[in-house]
């Protein structure tokens, strides 16, 4: 019996990540340029839809997935820690372009260096701005931790 | 040098004593005055016929860190109604950083005023409302100062622990 109990609970695991990297819900914190890119990978010609994640939900308590495009200076720092406080769990943070990742070339009196200063981040993209195909890849990265990942209910 | 235009000279026969120097380069006009005088030369070029610099277009700074007067406060003005445009340089000492306030003249100055207190920390006397436009109230210093550190920072919140080397 034990031994069976341990298959359900992983065949549990399995199917919970498989529903939900198909059904992410995204939050857009869009403070700059890379906000194109962003609406180039939401329309039609990149297509985010087709990987299950092409519903913004612009309430934070709505969403599974923030994604932080553009540059966060620290005056809007704590506002971003709010947004990430205020979704529930099961939750995750894409870190869309180089001044998200770490402040790119701000490397100044303004700009945080890397929103992981504010809140943890599952995937980094690069590039400023990076391409749609390499949003995409960052997109599938991230099923893939989560499918993988140990699935909590809460 | 080039030759003065009809608009520098009719500005220095107007205020000999405030105006400091004059420059002109392919129509780009710049005068140089005192700041005792800037709200009196200001005000007269709004309402003169001959000027009618109707629009303050920016209010800048410079600091030239290291020389003396150490600050210059920069105006762009432009008459719509005569199609003039006139820079005009007013030198602000390091230990005396005040001027006067021209939002009496030009409503619009009273955000570019803010803006140039905020960066260089330079006072607009008789402002209305003179505080911080672009930085958060916890931000120390004026971060366009020559002197300002190159990366201090001033975070509102507890930052992250992060790992800087792998």
């Amino acid at each position: 019996m034990s031994g069976e109990a341990g298959f359900l609970t992983t065949k549990l695991d399995e199917m919970l990540g498989w529903a939900r990297k198909y059904s992410i819900f995204s939050y857009p914190f869009v403070t700059a340029c890379c906000g194109m890119e962003y609406m180039s990978v939401s329309c039609a010609h990149y297509d985010i839809d087709r990987f299950g994640a092409g519903w913004p939900r612009f309430s934070p308590r709505q969403s599974d997935l923030l994604l932080v495009v553009g540059t966060v200076n620290h005056k809007i720092a704590p506002v971003l820690r709010k947004v990430w406080e205020q979704m529930a769990e099961p939750k995750w943070v894409i870190s869309f372009g180089v001044c998200a990742t770490s402040g790119g070339f701000y490397d100044n009196y303004a700009t945080v260096q890397g929103i992981d200063r504010i809140i943890p981040v599952d995937v980094y993209i690069g590039g400023c701005p990076p391409r749609p195909e390499m949003v995409l890849e960052g997109l599938m990265l991230l099923q893939k931790k989560i499918a993988s990942q140990k699935q909590e209910l809460f | 040098m080039a030759v003065e235009s009809a608009l520098i000279k009719f500005v220095k026969e107007k205020f000999p004593n405030f105006v400091i120097s004059t420059h002109s380069f392919r129509n780009d006009d710049t005068i140089v005055i005192r700041k005792e005088g800037l709200k009196q030369v200001m005000t007269f070029l709004k309402t003169d016929k001959n000027t009618l610099f109707n629009m303050l277009v920016d209010i800048t700074a410079v600091d030239n860190l290291g020389s003396e007067p150490r600050f210059e406060v920069i105006y762009h003005i432009l008459s719509l109604t005569l199609k003039l445009r006139l820079r005009i340089k007013v030198p602000v000492e390091e230990m005396e950083a005040e001027v006067d306030s021209i939002t009496s003249i030009w409503p619009g100055a009273n955000w570019f005023e803010r803006e140039v207190f905020d960066m260089f920390g330079i006072i607009f006397k008789n402002h209305p409302d003179l505080k911080r436009i672009l930085m958060y109230d916890e931000f120390e210093g004026h971060p366009l100062r020559k002197d300002f550190p190159l990366k201090k920072q001033f975070p509102r919140i507890q930052m992250r622990e992060v790992k800087t080397k792998y």
